[in-house]
């Protein structure tokens, strides 16, 4: 695929949409990956005791598959000069089981001066999202 | 007990260095699907114009967690991490992180903001790439985060 030009996008245009299935295992990996060891994110005990549902994913962890999809449509990854999100809702991940994350992409603006594209990001579970404001900034030529 | 408001405005001084590792980085990569070759080829990052292994756009969290942990697990802070929910994240990317970086960043409180009982904690960290002597050199990044702790009616 080749790296998009920044003339020829759209505000509004859909760059793409993918899905990421989230276990357990994928919360214990980001855990050591990252260095975030909270046991919100991987001990069911812990994380009821403290009011939760349950284990509930990083919210970096969402945010941190979000990306790819900007990564990819823009062909490299150093592209990505902002990125931002709020966390707006948990992300609870049972075991045995998995929470299936949706997140679709658009062109959300362009600034031909500063050489780059606003990308919105929805990141949803089943159809509610759970991160806001979710915008990547990408230089392009 | 409460957030202390004293630490509104506290910048403290450099960390020390974070070695980038280029195992590190596709270790990272690999935990939230960044797939993208650059990521994880050095040949592929060098053609694509980088010194090494390209960074993933949220590994700066793992920088700035080290950093801002000065501050959250300063017991005279007030941070009861029982209480606390990340609310939002943001990084600004001055240069891509590479590996093979040697990175000092340099930790601010901005601001601390109570509403309703939820005290707002807005913290930034400026990421540098260390001079020969270990000090804070070119900009590579800023992370901005805020965490919201409940208080104890809340």
């Amino acid at each position: 695929m080749s790296a998009p030009v920044l003339a020829d996008l759209e505000v509004g245009q859909e760059i793409g949409t993918r899905e990421v299935v989230l276990d357990r295992a994928r919360l214990v990996r980001y855990a050591g990956a990252s260095g975030d060891f909270n046991p919100i994110h991987w001990n069911e005990r812990f994380a009821t005791e403290v009011g939760l549902p349950g284990v509930i994913a990083h919210g970096m962890l969402s945010m941190g598959v979000a990306a790819p999809l900007v990564e990819e449509w823009a062909g490299d990854p150093g592209a990505v000069v902002d990125y931002q999100t709020r966390f707006a809702r948990p992300v609870p991940v049972p075991d045995p089981g998995t929470a299936t994350l949706t997140v679709t992409g658009v062109v959300g603006a362009l600034d031909p001066e500063a050489g780059t594209a606003r990308i919105d990001l929805t990141v949803a579970l089943e159809g509610v999202k759970v991160l806001a404001k979710t915008q990547a900034v990408v230089r392009l030529s | 007990m409460p957030v202390n408001p004293e630490y509104e405005g506290r910048q403290y001084p450099p960390t020390a260095p974070y070695s980038v590792g280029r195992e590190k980085l596709r270790e990272f990569a690999a935990a939230v699907g960044s797939t993208h070759p650059a990521h994880h080829d050095v040949a592929v990052a060098r053609g694509a114009g980088y010194p090494d292994v390209v960074a993933p756009p949220t590994f700066a969290v793992v920088v700035a967690q080290r950093a801002e942990a000065q501050y959250i697990e300063d017991a005279a802070a007030g941070i009861d991490f029982s209480r606390v929910v990340h609310a939002d994240e943001r990084f600004t990317h001055h240069r891509p992180i590479v590996a093979g970086d040697e990175l000092v960043t340099v930790l601010h409180v901005d601001s601390l903001r109570e509403r309703a009982g939820i005290t707002m904690v807005s913290t930034r960290c400026e990421i540098f790439a260390a001079d020969a002597d270990g000090n804070p050199g070119e900009p590579v990044s800023t992370v901005r985060s805020t965490l919201a702790v409940r208080g104890e009616d809340a």
